[in-house]
């Protein structure tokens, strides 16, 4: 297990530091530079600016200089918006953009996997077709669509809830469902495949023969098996997550993360935006490598080989 | 199963003397002949695949949007650009079908228009992941050891970026437009094909007709044509018709983030992101008929996919 997890941090490392490269000089691409804009600034103070932000060296020399500030946890500065660099638009945005994609994956989750239980356990009955019918409508519908009827309705008709922004608890209830919806439905799929397939094995049987109820067999034997397809695909789910969040925060003018980088490509204010998907990218690789090693920990088969070693 | 009903009840006769039996004439011809109708895999497939309510379907509905994008457009007086100041946001109507736009254009036509763009979107992403994941997983596979090792490698590196991020960043690079939404769509979309073909040839690159084929003197590329990749047909198309929806869902993120195809062109994403801002002043129908139509195409796709996903199992063959 310890090799396994050293091997896989090395390879995780691997892919940020490719990701930060191609981001770099996919940057650089770009003709022009970013301080090219309509303000007629006179050639000293343009000098001044572009050795401000190194652009006045080799583009290696940049790069050396971009991974020793990321080293440093320095994403950089914002060239659009002066005052800010994008350290100060992380702990402003992070927080608020976390809070909502981790409720988000919570009620996705959960929700997922009693509606899949529910789906397996009566199988072809009412309940299962219902539940089906939710989560192929949770795959169809984007969440950008999601996200505005939810608001059209149940804000806007009904004034049950709050418009948007992320004020208090009531305001959180509708991007989080909108976010939660897409996810929900694949694991609500997952989970009643996996458990359909676990429900026929014969230890299934053998625990219902020893008159064991339902609830019981579900939540101590079968479960436990059956969510493992669910925590390997949680990694691309948490990507689904995150990206979805540029666009309800968007839409409910939540200040997330992703406001900031959606903002960044409408200005195309480059550094905000190779910063913002650095740290997406590293944050999401991080979620990978964790996901892997919480399978190998609920996987029982891993369990067992460790023991043997 | 759809056997052909041979008779097999025959009249009891009272008395049948032994000189009656004579031993039958031994037919070499017959011996092999097979008395049940061989049903090609593609055959069983489709018969499978007729039996599944909700994917025919889905099968249905994707038959009728194609033609719908082809001629759509051409049902209506009014062309995808023209403007008419005097009919803004006019509701939908027996003169305009889905309503007028704020600059007065028939959303009818639009929204047909912006199913070709969709669609041809979705597919050209498919079309293009097949080419080169079937190129690159048939090649890897089927070398094996150091060069699928390397190729392997890099294969696992390009999964772990994040493929919406880097669609992304590569659009901010290129430049919106729908040449640049499919060559980012498809620049990280050929792993996961790449990985599946792969996987196929590993395992079938070892079978009887292989080595028969190899014995007779086929080259690689005609083993891979004709024993490799019909046999991995059934996986292949599975993942295109998932990719599809995926690639017409990630336009329709471009678009909502400005990076999708520019005006006047329009997508469905670019028709629901327009719509998007007048939904609360009671335009419903500047959204409702994008969004509808990208859900039904999302819905038609998933579901034919899951269809053809377990009649193209071999497991389930009968």
């Amino acid at each position: 297990m310890g090799k396994y997890i050293v091997s896989r941090f090395v390879g995780a490392l691997i892919t940020l530091w490719i990701i930060v490269t191609l981001t770099f000089f996919l940057m650089h691409l770009i003709p022009g530079s970013p301080l090219n804009n309509e303000r007629n600034t006179s050639e000293a103070v343009q000098r001044n600016l572009e050795a401000h932000y190194h652009l006045d060296k080799p583009v290696v020399v940049q790069y050396g200089i971009y991974l020793k500030s990321l080293l440093q946890l320095d994403f950089g500065p914002s060239i659009k918006q002066s005052s800010q660099s994008v350290n100060d638009m992380l702990g402003q945005g992070f927080p608020i953009s976390a809070e909502l994609g981790f409720y988000s994956l919570l009620i996705a989750v959960m929700s997922g996997i009693v509606l899949g239980i529910l789906a397996a356990l009566k199988h072809n009955h009412m309940i299962d077709y219902l539940a089906m019918t939710i989560a192929v409508i949770g795959i169809s519908v984007p969440n950008f669509i999601m996200a505005t009827l939810l608001i059209q309705q149940i804000a806007v008709n009904m004034e049950l809830l709050p418009v948007a922004t992320w004020a208090s608890p009531a305001h959180m209830i509708l991007p989080t469902v909108a976010l939660a919806t897409g996810p929900m439905a694949i694991i609500a799929r997952l989970t009643r495949s996996s458990m359909l397939e676990v429900l026929n094995q014969d230890y299934i049987l053998t625990a219902r023969a020893k008159g064991i109820s339902t609830f019981n067999i579900v939540m101590k034997h079968a479960l436990r098996n059956a969510v493992l397809p669910v925590v390997t695909i949680l990694g691309t789910l948490v990507a689904g997550v995150l990206t979805g969040s540029f666009v309800i925060e968007k839409i409910f003018a939540i200040p997330g993360m992703g406001q900031y980088f959606v903002k960044g490509i409408n200005n195309r204010d480059y550094p905000v935006i190779m910063g913002t998907t650095v740290f997406y990218s590293a944050f999401l690789i991080l979620m990978l490598f964790l996901v892997d090693i919480a399978y190998g920990i609920l996987d029982p088969r891993i369990k067992l080989h460790k023991r043997g070693d | 199963m759809g056997v052909p009903n041979q008779t097999n009840t025959k009249i009891a006769e009272p008395y049948t003397p032994d000189e009656m039996f004579v031993p039958v004439e031994q037919n070499n011809s017959e011996a092999e002949m097979i008395s049940r109708p061989s049903i090609s895999y593609w055959k069983d497939a489709w018969l499978r695949l007729k039996k599944n309510k909700l994917a025919m379907s889905g099968l249905v509905i994707l038959i009728f949007l194609l033609i719908m994008a082809i001629i759509g457009p051409m049902l209506t007086p009014y062309s995808m650009e023209q403007q008419s100041l005097t009919k803004q946001n006019l509701a939908p109507s027996s003169e305009y079908w889905f309503g007028t736009d704020n600059l007065g254009r028939d959303m009818f036509t639009r929204t047909w228009y912006g199913a070709r763009v969709s669609l041809f979107v979705g597919i050209m992403a498919a079309m293009i992941d097949f080419l080169i994941g079937v190129l690159y997983g048939g090649l890897s596979g089927y070398k094996g050891g150091r060069t699928d090792n390397i190729m392997m490698r890099i294969i696992e590196i390009l999964y772990g970026l994040p493929y919406l991020l880097m669609v992304i960043l590569l659009m901010v690079v290129m430049g919106p437009g729908l040449l640049t939404i499919i060559v980012a769509l498809t620049v990280t979309g050929w792993v996961g094909m790449a990985r599946i073909v792969r996987g196929q040839v590993l395992q079938l690159k070892n079978s009887e007709h292989v080595l028969a084929s190899k014995t007779l003197g086929a080259s690689t590329f005609n083993i891979i044509r004709k024993n490799l990749l019909p046999n991995t047909m059934g996986p292949i198309i599975v993942q295109m018709t998932l990719t599809v929806p995926t690639a017409i869902f990630a336009e329709a993120f471009l678009s909502f983030l400005g990076l999708g195809v520019q005006s006047p062109a329009a997508s469905w994403g670019v028709l629901a992101n327009d719509g998007l801002p007048v939904i609360l002043s009671g335009d419903w129908w500047r959204l409702f008929f994008p969004a509808f139509f990208i859900s039904l195409t999302m819905f038609a796709f998933n579901v034919l996919g899951d269809g053809l996903q377990d009649a193209l199992d071999p497991k389930f063959r009968k």
